[in-house]
């Protein structure tokens, strides 16, 4: 069997959510070719024909592909899905944008989220908020998945695989307007090894950027936030972590001012340490904190940027 | 302009999820079910549309047990007009929820479908994405701002990293996240109100959809439980404590 890895990019760079999907791809069969849509995207494709284990990049370009425009990618992709029995998207955004099309137009049941290859045809996924997990087996003659990059190692970089053009498709019903992007100099939030994510006890937009900001600078970290400080406006959606936001799993995860809803907790349980900043003793943050302080962040976080030095 | 509404029933946001002992599902008996919170948000903005004048009429459809009549009832108390039931006892799966939704929005001749673009039972986020391509009709998922008029729709979308406005021309499939809008409470008047508008009792068969599930569930089993750690006294022992113990410093 052969697989297709659609790639994570901006046109210009390769995500690494491209090799953790590599790796689970190559957990159902070693025919994996890795396909990069985009606009002007040469350096992308070649970075993918570095992937170690990929037999060939399969480069599609258009305007609309560069916009990420979903009915463009699933053309494209339902174009060259005959020659695969499964096609794995990296569980983003973007991803979950355009996976299902490419499901209901192959009539397959897409299977999201994926966070561990049983065999060919059974996943593990997550359901109820990471609550529980459900494995699945499906008999579709293609089958699409959508891979929580999290949950697989990137495969590393060694490889040199060909690429080779394809016609990019456009979409007839859709239009780009504009975009705009969150300027940061802070690593991406799911692909950094340090997050510092704020709560709603931060009160405002002004005290969360007055605190969480400056120590996540401190540590080199990217900001999350709950969905509580979210819904209140403290913070922009992307910065959202959990069940309906980001999913994350760095080596530290510092929660501060949040209590700990279930429909966080699935967002950030799999970081390797946590710490909990909470004045309510009670709160259920602390029942998945590897390092807990009881007490105000207004006090405790200056200690901390001063212990840090 | 009509605008079909599709809402699920699901578990309550609050309340957790138990997995059954016997590992064939979620326990689902005595637990409190609720709309689907990103369906709230959908009915929310139609309903918004129609006070606009850009809606005239907004239909509620869910497919579900015979309880998800009280589903369709909380969204008709927040605003909508009428309600539809496709009754299935058993789960449906995405693509199957998304081939009814299309046989619904044709024969309801519906200029947009305004839904959720992810129930909190599964998580799939899916159904919008598939309904969009089956009908062949533009999609704008994962919306934060609609604004629709001649004939097109303009939605501000929240993708990695930032936002994106698309133009969409209509009938079109939008998909709710969450800052679109905040969903309202429904009135004592209008809950009553609700309790005398139409809904439709449909069955799956009426549609001509073979909602037979794709997917064999092989178990559902309970993820790894973290256990708690140790609680420190202050900032400078945390430091220490995560350079030399935990080494992530």
């Amino acid at each position: 069997m052969a697989v297709l890895v659609v790639a994570d990019n901006d046109n210009a760079h390769l995500r690494d959510t491209t090799h953790k999907t590599v790796t689970a791809a190559l957990a159902l069969s070693s025919d994996v070719d890795v396909l990069v849509l985009g606009q002007g995207a040469d350096a992308v494709a070649a970075a993918a024909g570095k992937i170690d284990g990929v037999r060939k990049v399969i480069l599609a370009e258009s305007a609309d592909l560069g916009h990420g425009i979903a009915e463009a990618i699933c053309d494209t992709i339902v174009g060259l899905a005959g020659g695969y029995d499964a096609v794995l998207v990296p569980a983003t955004s973007a991803g979950k944008n355009f996976a299902p099309r490419v499901a209901a137009r192959l009539d397959a049941s897409p299977i999201s989220d994926v966070i561990e290859v049983v065999s060919s045809d059974t996943f593990v996924r997550p359901i109820y908020a990471g609550n529980a997990l459900e494995t699945v087996q499906t008999a579709d003659k293609t089958k699409v998945l959508t891979v929580r990059p999290t949950a697989f190692k990137a495969a590393g970089e060694g490889g040199s695989a060909a690429v080779e053009k394809v016609a990019g498709a456009s979409a007839s019903k859709t239009r780009f307007q504009s975009e705009e992007m969150v300027k940061s100099d802070r690593p991406e939030l799911t692909a950094a090894k340090i997050v510092v994510s704020g709560g709603r006890a931060m009160g405002s937009a002004e005290e969360f950027q007055k605190v969480i900001e400056p120590l996540a600078d401190k540590l080199g970290a990217a900001v999350g936030a709950s969905r509580a400080a979210v819904d209140a406006g403290y913070a922009p959606n992307d910065y959202q972590v959990g069940q309906t936001g980001k999913v994350v799993a760095p080596a530290l995860y510092i929660a501060i001012g949040i209590s700990g809803a279930i429909q966080h907790l699935a967002g950030m349980k799999d970081s390797k340490v946590i710490v909990a900043i909470n004045k309510d003793a009670d709160a259920p943050i602390f029942q998945v904190a590897d390092y807990g302080i009881v007490g105000d962040y207004k006090t405790v976080v200056p200690e901390l940027m001063a212990a840090l030095g | 302009m009509k605008v079909l509404v599709p809402v699920k029933r699901v578990i309550d946001y609050n309340v957790k999820a138990r997995v059954k002992p016997d590992q064939s599902g979620v326990d689902l008996a005595n637990v409190k079910m609720s709309m689907n919170p990103f369906c709230e948000i959908a009915v929310e903005e139609a309903v918004r549309l129609k006070e606009k004048g850009v809606a005239t009429e907004v239909v509620i459809v869910s497919i579900g047990p015979a309880q998800a009549q009280e589903t369709i009832r909380t969204a008709l108390a927040m605003g909508g007009d009428r309600g539809i039931l496709i009754q299935s006892d058993t789960d449906v799966e995405p693509l199957a929820v998304a081939k009814l939704l299309a046989a619904v929005a044709k024969e309801e001749g519906a200029d947009v479908v305004l839904m959720g673009k992810q129930a909190i039972d599964g998580d799939n986020n899916a159904v919008g994405q598939m309904l969009s391509t089956l009908l062949d009709w533009p999609q704008a998922t994962f919306a934060s701002k609609v604004e629709i008029g001649g004939g097109k729709a303009v939605v501000t979308r929240e993708v990695d990293g930032g936002l994106q406005v698309l133009e969409v021309d209509l009938p079109a499939v939008i998909t709710a996240d969450l800052r679109l809008n905040e969903p309202r409470y429904a009135s004592l008047p209008n809950i009553m109100k609700a309790k005398k508008k139409e809904i439709a009792a449909k069955t799956t068969a009426d549609y001509g959809v073979d909602v037979a599930p794709r997917l064999k569930v092989l178990k559902v089993s309970e993820p790894a439980k973290r256990s708690a750690g140790v609680k420190v006294e202050n900032a400078a022992e945390l430091v220490t404590k995560l350079k030399t113990e935990a080494g992530v410093l």
